[in-house]
């Protein structure tokens, strides 16, 4: 009961944060307000059980992301505090296609999932304790080939980050 | 209405996919584009996990992990083009990018 009084309220939040990303005409704030997002998320992923994704989140979106996205914002010289015309004229066909996507996208869930409530006990295995024992281990034994192809494609993808932004070529 | 449902947490990504989905089609500025695509990263984030803990597995967890990896390199990649590009034509209004159109 308590659970699904905060997950409505985040959920809320969430999704008024999200809009006001979306349509805010000052860049920065649309930063902010997706940190409101993110925080949202990651407090879903508690509601869920998943504490080590949730931390990861944390650490890694709100943390490392928008980080990355405000440097992006001053580097490119956006015209901070000043509010511009952020939304371009075919935003009408933008409207439509959301719409339409979200009333599919409903309707099949209501169809398939209608009512499929989630276990009391949200943890995998009850034994080892809290999810992320499991999560560890899954991903040291399980899922080790993709883990370090996960690293290999970080990496190029920094390198390739600081050769595409290099000044001197 | 007692317990959580597996449907909330499922429409709550879809209306956050939605959302992200219009914000790629409508927005001028390429940063903001990118913090279109982050929210969309986000909604299927939650349908993994709301699928892992519905089956009680553990690998929409493992897999939601690993899309947050591919966001950061996205980010990274993504901020750097974005960088050259204004340095190329001043601007990073994404309606003056179009020297290919035919």
């Amino acid at each position: 009961m308590a659970q699904n009084v905060f997950f409505y309220l985040i959920a809320a939040g969430m999704v008024g944060a999200a809009v006001a990303v979306v349509t805010t005409r000052n860049v920065v704030r649309a930063a902010l307000y997706l940190v409101a997002v993110f925080a949202g998320v990651a407090a879903q992923f508690i509601l869920l059980a998943a504490e080590f994704v949730a931390v990861t989140q944390v650490l890694i979106y709100i943390g490392a992301i928008m980080v990355l996205m405000l440097f992006g914002i001053m580097l490119t010289r956006a015209r901070i505090g000043r509010d511009v015309d952020a939304t371009n004229d075919h935003w009408v066909v933008g409207i439509g296609t959301a719409l339409l996507l979200a009333a599919v996208m409903a309707f099949a869930l209501i169809d398939r999932w209608g009512d499929d409530p989630l276990p009391d006990d949200r943890r995998v295995d009850a034994v080892a304790g809290s999810n992320t024992a499991t999560v560890s281990d899954s991903i040291f034994s399980q899922y080790l080939i993709p883990f370090e192809i996960v690293s290999v494609l970080l990496l190029a993808a920094l390198v390739g980050a600081i050769v595409i932004a290099r000044k001197d070529r | 209405m007692d317990d959580l449902m597996l449907n909330q947490f499922l429409l709550l990504g879809a209306i956050l996919f939605c959302i992200g989905v219009y914000g790629v089609i409508a927005r001028k500025n390429t940063v903001m584009v990118l913090m279109s695509i982050e929210l969309i990263l986000n909604a299927v984030n939650i349908n993994l996990l709301a699928f892992g803990a519905a089956h009680g597995d553990v690998a929409g967890a493992v897999f939601a992990l690993f899309v947050i990896a591919v966001a950061a390199a996205e980010v990274g990649v993504g901020l750097a083009m974005v960088l050259i590009i204004y340095r190329n034509r001043q601007s990073v209004d994404l309606d003056e990018v179009d020297s290919m159109r035919g």
